[in-house]
């Protein structure tokens, strides 16, 4: 079985090198949590996968796919789902998802009882025929990740899902999240809450400075600093390292 | 110099900078060179206006200028379509003043006076009214100042005043719709009171120019006997702004004098109401409109029709549509009337030479801006370009949205013109394809991302865009009017916008 995402000496530069030659492999139906400093460069790689940005080197493949030789394809496998939601003011969230599904050619019967589902799932149902305007953060990246699943989608790709939203909400979102890889489908997400790749993650990976530092389980990533800490000191840790390496302060570094 | 914090001067040092910064970041894409560009642009075109307008007052100034009744009905009739265009661009802004988020949030979360804030913004309205209207009326007035002696400098005077007016009446309608229609319907209705200001009184006079004398001039219509002769004597008080601007020292004092007090009477009596209305505004980003469930929703269809769907569901609920649709729309009533006139008479190819200009022009404009809203107005750019699709399908299915749109209004006017003569019909046909095929396109080169609500933003984002756009649109109009005409000159117009397109074309940034 292909990896799910499988990425190799990516790099990009926009008026510096942002990524600087990253190797990445993701396992089908993994839950795998990209950490790094503000500004290490998680976002650029992860849009790069979602065919948001063209690498300026490197490849990447999505399921066995060659995303970049066959963008198409690898899309039709896979979902983004942005920090800022991807939703139409003026669309219901109903008539988003069936926008969603038409964009996936998703067999209408299935796409309408799937979008009621997670429509209900999600604790939308009270507001399926309100427009979109008027919902809050949460709720409207509620939205964004029901349109994310309407399509089934075998891999998952979040950018900081859970960035405002309240406890109730980001507890939903990660119950979706865990009950889609226990069904097989692969969630790749980057976060800044420690404790929710601790807890949700199977692997996970530290970004600094545009390269790939460290990766592992928590238990490996322990191992290499040589204690037994919490994942919060292990990056901090890690990412000191890279700065020192690059020649920066802790303080810049984190 | 310094202000203390929160004053009304550390307010409108705050803004002006602001302004300021916006106004050259947009002149110059933070490039110095560019304003020099800008500079030598802007001159050229000025020296070229004051040309046009020297050389259309010579003949007035050699004959004498008198101040007659006839000369004060001319200059206060131009004078109103002049303020109709100020009150309608400063109804917009001061619509802005309440609606635009940025950073009122921040000030009015802080100790800050919310009065003394739209004190400030008032101003600023005023200030950018002023600076529109003295650059519309310059290269006249300048033209009149260098042949006629530099009496001509108070109408100077006298487009301030206006300005100040305007913005008093409209701060004046803005806070009447508030309390008659409450903050959640004050935004369109002041939208569409805008556009039919800005265009109705302009139609009005077409209208009835057509009605009295089947002609299109607004100025035959001020110099006409019946219109003179129905107007007060010359001593008449409502003469006094004609008067101003015809270098009367007294009544322009008087004039610049009211109408600041007018300004700054409205202002403090609206300023104490900003902060709460303000806040009621910014409530309706909280708001939900509910929706009947869609009966189409979930049917079969392909990717291109499920972005087109999307495409006319979020423009037929788009209030700024509404709003351009209708001023489009009351574009169109002259031109209609006079098709109207001269339905079933055979003599009225004539006609033609003004109707299809109009309609070839109010075209490729709708398409332009629907253009924009399709291709570059793309709230979820990143669920789009993340879709299982190419990016030319996208393209294409939105292109589709957007003439399928144009075809829809244009049909029954198409229908009206084939009724009286099939020929034009054509001829209307061909050239307003032409025009909405090229400001789509043009929109299609400049695309940028951007989100749906930066619409009034689109024309400064990209000069170039828009002012390819105006012009391929002028000539595609210009190509119509020769073509109903039955000239063969016809083809030069339509060589020049073909040329247009070009230019266009290479000016276009490089899309990656």
């Amino acid at each position: 079985m292909p990896a799910a995402l499988s990425i190799s000496g990516l790099t990009k530069a926009f008026d510096r090198p942002v990524v600087k030659g990253v190797d990445l492999t993701v396992g089908a139906g993994e839950f795998y949590a990209l950490l790094g400093p503000n500004g290490a460069g998680k976002t650029t790689i992860l849009r790069m996968v979602a065919g948001l940005l063209k690498p300026d080197s490197g490849s990447i493949s999505i399921l066995g796919i060659d995303a970049l030789a066959d963008p198409v394809s690898a899309k039709r496998r896979m979902a983004w789902v942005s920090d800022e939601p991807m939703v139409y003011d003026r669309l219901t969230p109903l008539e988003y998802l069936d926008f969603v599904a038409g964009l996936w050619q998703v067999d209408p019967a299935r796409a309408r009882q799937t979008a009621h589902d997670l429509i209900d799932w999600l604790g939308l149902s009270p507001h399926a025929n309100e427009l979109c305007g008027g919902f809050s953060k949460g709720m409207l990246q509620k939205v964004a990740l029901a349109g994310a699943l309407v399509h089934d989608p075998d891999l998952i790709i979040l950018d900081e899902p859970l960035t405002g939203l309240d406890a109730g909400s980001a507890r939903q979102v990660k119950d979706v999240l865990r009950s889609k890889t226990a069904a097989g489908v692969t969630v790749i997400m980057t976060t800044h809450i420690l404790e929710v790749a601790e807890r949700m993650a199977e692997r996970i990976g530290v970004i600094a400075e545009g390269r790939l530092i460290a990766e592992g389980t928590l238990e490996e990533l322990r191992t290499r600093i040589g204690r037994e800490t919490t994942l919060e000191e292990i990056f901090l840790d890690l990412v000191a390292q890279g700065a020192a390496e690059n020649g920066l302060s802790k303080q810049d570094a984190a | 110099m310094t202000f203390a914090p929160a004053s009304l001067p550390w307010l409108a040092a705050h803004e002006f900078r602001l302004a300021w910064r916006d106004t050259l970041a947009m002149m110059t894409g933070g490039r110095r060179v560019r304003l020099f560009g800008w500079l030598a642009g802007g001159g050229t075109v000025f020296g070229i206006m004051l040309l046009i307008a020297w050389f259309a007052v010579r003949p007035w100034v050699e004959a004498g200028i008198v101040i007659d009744k006839q000369a004060l009905v001319m200059i206060s009739g131009m004078g109103l379509l002049f303020w109709t265009v100020t009150l309608s661009q400063a109804l917009e802004a001061v619509t802005r003043v309440y609606y635009g988020r940025s950073d009122l949030d921040l000030i009015l979360s802080s100790p800050a006076s919310s009065a003394r804030l739209f004190a400030v913004r008032a101003g600023t309205v005023f200030v950018s009214t002023t600076a529109l209207g003295l650059v519309l009326v310059s290269p006249l007035v300048m033209a009149l100042v260098l042949q006629d002696g530099p009496r001509w400098f108070s109408a100077f005077l006298v487009i301030i005043a206006l300005a100040a007016l305007s913005v008093a009446v409209a701060m004046a309608v803005t806070r009447l719709l508030f309390r008659l229609t409450g903050p959640r319907r004050t935004r369109l209705i002041a939208q569409i009171v805008a556009g039919i200001v800005g265009a109705g009184f302009v139609i009005g006079i077409q209208a009835a120019a057509i009605l009295s004398h089947e002609g299109f001039s607004r100025l035959a219509f001020f110099q006409s006997d019946a219109i003179v002769a129905a107007a007060p004597a010359s001593d008449s008080l409502l003469w006094l702004p004609a008067r101003a601007a015809l270098g009367e020292p007294m009544p322009a004092l008087l004039m610049i004098a009211l109408s600041l007090i007018a300004f700054a009477a409205t202002a403090a009596l609206i300023a104490p109401s900003y902060g709460r209305l303000a806040t009621a505004a910014a409530g309706l980003n909280h708001v939900r409109g509910q929706r009947r469930p869609q009966k189409r929703a979930f049917r079969p269809a392909s990717q291109r029709q499920a972005l087109r769907r999307k495409e006319f569901l979020l423009l037929q609920r788009d209030p700024w549509l509404l709003s351009q649709t209708l001023m489009q729309l009351l574009y169109l009533v002259p031109p209609a009337l006079l098709l109207w006139i001269n339905y079933g008479a055979s003599s009225g190819d004539g006609t033609f030479i003004v109707i299809v200009p109009v309609l070839v022009m109010a075209c490729g404009q709708l398409a332009g801006g629907l253009a924009w809203l399709a291709i570059s107005g793309e709230d979820a750019h990143d669920l789009v370009a993340t879709a299982p699709l190419t990016p030319s399908t996208i393209l294409r299915a939105k292109i589709e949205a957007v003439l399928t749109i144009i075809a829809l209004v244009m049909a029954p006017l198409l229908l009206m013109i084939g009724l009286a003569a099939s020929p034009m019909a054509l001829v209307t046909a061909a050239c307003a394809a032409a025009a909405a095929a090229a400001s789509t396109t043009i929109q299609l080169w400049f695309r940028v991302t951007a989100k749906r609500s930066m619409f009034r933003r689109r024309q400064v984002a990209s000069r170039a865009a828009t002012l390819c756009e105006a012009f391929s649109s002028i000539l595609w109009a210009g190509t119509g009017a020769l073509w109903a005409a039955g000239l063969p000159l016809a083809i030069g117009p339509a060589i020049l916008a073909l040329l247009v397109l070009a230019i266009a074309r290479l000016l276009a940034p490089r899309q990656g």
